[in-house]
C-alpha cells in the first residue's frame, strides 16, 4: 500500500527523516511509534504529498508520489496533526464544503454521505452549533468523519485518539477495527504504546528520524523461552526446580522452559502454592525501549516512573 | 472549488462587516455635507463632493472617490492576505490539499473569489451611495435633468450609469494588483496579518514615492499611480490615456505577483 525507499527530508541543517524504508501492506493495521519529534508527522506529510522529500522514493498504491499524489489521494482519508475546520461554521457545513471542494463528489448524495460519516464517528445527533463551540474530542471525531468522507481504502491517521476520553478512545479503536475488517488499510502514528498494542498488527518504530524497527507485533511478542511464576513459597520452588530457575525477584521466579501446564502440575504436586503462572513475553514497551535506546535524557524521568508503575501493576510481563 | 470558495466568502461575517464599514463612510460624509451645506471647494477634498450639493446623482462617484484611496485597498489586502495563510493558520489548507484540491486550482479559486469580493463591495457601495445621494441631495432641479461633468458639459442618467460601470470595472482591476501582492505574501508566510501588512506597506510606500519629486522617474510604474484615473470617465470626452495605462500597469502587477505566488506555492512544504 505504502512503500518508501531511502526517504529523507532535511530542513536546512536539521534532518527530520533519514533513509526510511517503510512498508505498509494492504490490509495492515500499521502503527508507527516514536517519541514526539522523531519524524513521524514529517513522514506522513511526505506520503500525502504535503511536504516534498529531499531524496528517496515514495510509492502509494503502486503509484509514485508526489507525481501521482492527486490520483492516489482520492482514495485516502487522513488526519494530520490534529483536526481542522472553519471555526465559524457548523460541522455539517464544514464536511459539505470539504466534500464539494474535491473531485468525485456527487451533490445529490452529499447530505446523506455527510450524515453517514457523522453517524459512524458518533456525532449523528450534532446540532448546528459552530465548530468553535466543539470540545476537543468532538473536533477529533469531526476530523475522522472528514477522513471517511471519500470512502477511503487507505486511512492515514496521525495521533487519532488525541484529546479523546477513555470512552472515545475505545469507540475509535472499535471503528478502526471495523473499517479494517471491511478492507481498509489503517496506517496510524502514535506515541501511545497501549493504543498501538491493542489495535495494530504491525509496528514501525521511529527514533531521531530513522525507522529503527518494522515488524509484526506477534513476532515481537513471541515467548522468550521462560515461564514467570509467582508463589508465596518461592524458596521451596527454587529448591525443587534447582538449575531451571534463571532469576529470582522476591516471590517471582523466572523458570526456563515453555510448558506452563507441566511446570504448574509439578509445583502443585510438591505442595507449592502458585498465585500466577504464565509464559514470559516481552512487552511492546520493552521492545521499543530497546531499539530506541535510553540515550535521550529527556525521557529518563518518565521512563523511571513507567517502571515503578509496572511493578505496582504486576501483570506487565504476564499479560 | 470556485463555488466552494464563493460559498465560504458569503458565509464569512468579516466580509459583511468590512463591506458595511465601507458603505458607512460615504453615508456619514453625506449626512455632514447635506446638513451643513458646506462642500469642499472644487479641487480639494474628495472628487465630486462639490458637485453633489446641486445634484445627488453623482454621489456614487463621490463615494467611490472617498473609499478607493484607502478603505477598499485595506479591505482587499485583509481578505487577500488571508487567502492561503489563513487556511494554513486554521489548518484547513492541509485538508484541502489532501482532499485533493490541486494547488493551482486553489490559487485560481482564491483569486476569482477576491475579484468577486471587490465587485460585490463596490456594487453595494454604489447602490447604497445612490440611495444616500437621492435622499440627502435630491436629483437636481426639475428643469435641468442632466448632471454637469467635470468638463462642464451635461451628462444624462444613462451616461452616468455607463460611466459608473466603467469606473466599477477599472477600480476592480486596480484592486487586483493589491490582491496579487497580498496573495503572494500569503503563500510566503503562514501569518495572514503579516501578508496583509506587507501588502499595505507596499501601497503606503508607493503613495509616498508618488509624492516625492526625486522619484519621478519611477512614478509611472508605481502600483497606486493610476488608481484615481477612473475619474476621467466623468470628463467629456472621456480621457482614455490614464485609464488604459492604469489597466496595463495592473495587469503587469497581477501577472508578476501571481506568477511568483504560484511558483512559490507549488514547491512549498505545507507544514502548518
Amino acid at each position: 500500500m505504502i512503500r518508501t525507499e531511502g526517504l529523507t527530508k532535511r530542513y536546512g541543517p536539521v534532518t527530520a527523516v533519514s533513509g526510511v524504508d517503510l512498508d505498509v501492506r494492504e490490509g495492515d493495521r500499521y502503527g508507527l511509534l516514536g517519541p514526539n519529534g522523531s519524524g513521524k508527522t514529517t513522514l506522513l506529510r511526505m506520503v500525502l504529498g504535503l511536504v516534498f522529500a529531499t531524496s528517496g522514493r515514495i510509492e502509494v498504491m503502486g503509484l509514485p508520489v508526489p507525481r501521482h499524489a492527486k490520483r492516489v489521494l482520492r482514495s485516502i482519508g487522513a488526519l494530520v496533526e490534529g483536526p481542522a475546520a472553519y471555526p465559524h461554521l457548523s460541522g455539517r457545513t464544514n464536511l459539505a464544503l470539504l466534500d464539494a471542494a474535491g473531485p468525485g463528489s456527487v451533490r445529490r448524495t452529499r447530505k446523506r454521505r455527510v450524515d453517514e460519516v457523522l453517524d459512524r464517528v458518533g456525532l449523528g445527533g450534532i446540532d448546528a452549533r459552530p465548530v468553535k463551540a466543539y470540545s476537543l474530542g468532538m473536533r477529533q471525531r469531526l476530523g475522522l468523519a472528514g477522513a471517511l468522507l471519500c470512502r477511503p481504502t487507505l486511512l492515514i491517521l496521525d495521533e487519532p485518539t488525541n484529546g479523546l476520553d477513555p470512552r472515545g478512545i475505545h469507540d475509535i479503536r472499535d471503528l478502526l477495527s471495523e473499517l479494517n475488517d471491511e478492507g481498509v488499510t489503517v496506517f496510524l502514528s502514535s506515541h501511545l504504546l497501549p493504543e498501538v498494542e491493542l489495535l495494530c498488527t504491525r509496528v514501525g518504530v521511529m527514533d531521531a528520524g530513522r525507522l529503527v524497527l518494522q515488524e509484526e507485533i506477534a513476532a515481537l511478542r513471541a515467548p522468550t523461552g521462560r515461564i514467570v511464576v509467582d508463589s508465596p513459597d518461592a524458596g521451596h520452588a527454587l529448591a525443587l526446580l534447582d538449575g531451571l530457575v534463571a532469576e529470582r525477584d522476591g516471590d517471582r521466579l523466572f523458570v526456563r522452559g515453555t510448558d506452563v501446564a507441566r511446570l504448574n502440575a509439578r509445583l502443585v504436586g510438591a505442595d507449592i502454592r502458585v498465585t500466577q503462572i504464565a509464559v514470559e513475553r516481552r512487552t511492546l514497551e520493552q521492545v521499543v525501549l530497546e531499539v530506541t535506546g535510553s540515550g535521550a535524557d529527556r525521557v529518563d524521568r518518565a521512563d523511571h516512573v513507567d517502571r515503578v508503575d509496572r511493578v505496582d501493576r504486576m501483570p506487565g510481563s504476564l499479560r | 472549488m470556485i463555488r466552494v470558495e464563493l460559498g465560504k466568502l458569503v458565509r464569512r461575517p468579516r466580509v459583511w462587516v468590512s463591506i458595511g464599514l465601507l458603505c458607512l463612510l460615504p453615508i456619514i460624509v453625506a449626512i455632514f455635507i447635506s446638513t451643513t451645506r458646506i462642500a469642499p471647494p472644487p479641487g480639494q477634498g474628495g472628487a465630486f463632493l462639490s458637485a453633489v450639493l446641486s445634484n445627488g446623482a453623482l454621489y456614487p462617484a463621490a463615494a467611490m472617490a472617498l473609499v478607493v484611496p484607502l478603505f477598499l485597498p485595506v479591505a482587499t489586502a485583509v481578505l487577500a492576505g488571508d487567502a492561503v495563510a489563513g487556511e494554513a493558520t486554521t489548518g484547513t489548507l492541509r485538508y484541502l490539499l489532501i482532499r485533493p484540491v490541486g494547488r493551482t486550482r486553489l490559487l485560481v479559486a482564491k483569486l476569482v473569489t477576491l475579484t468577486a469580493f471587490v465587485l460585490m463591495a463596490v456594487v453595494i457601495l454604489l447602490l447604497t451611495s445612490f440611495v444616500t445621494g437621492e435622499l440627502a441631495f435630491g436629483s437636481g432641479t426639475p428643469g435641468q435633468p442632466g448632471v454637469t461633468s467635470l468638463s462642464g458639459t451635461t451628462l444624462t442618467p444613462t451616461d452616468i450609469a455607463l460611466r459608473l460601470t466603467g469606473s466599477l470595472l477599472f477600480v476592480t482591476v486596480s484592486m487586483l494588483g493589491v490582491a496579487a501582492i497580498a496573495v503572494f505574501l500569503s503563500t510566503v508566510t503562514d501569518s495572514p496579518l503579516g501578508a496583509t501588512l506587507g501588502a499595505l506597506a507596499v501601497l503606503v510606500g508607493s503613495e509616498l514615492l508618488a509624492t516625492l519629486g526625486a522619484a519621478g522617474s519611477i512614478a509611472p510604474y508605481l502600483p497606486t499611480r493610476y488608481w484615481l484615473a477612473w475619474v476621467d470617465f466623468f470628463r467629456q470626452p472621456i480621457l482614455w490615456r490614464d485609464i488604459e495605462r492604469g489597466i496595463g500597469l495592473q495587469v503587469v502587477y497581477v501577472l508578476v505577483f501571481l506568477g511568483a505566488a504560484w511558483a512559490n506555492f507549488m514547491t512549498k512544504d505545507v507544514k502548518s
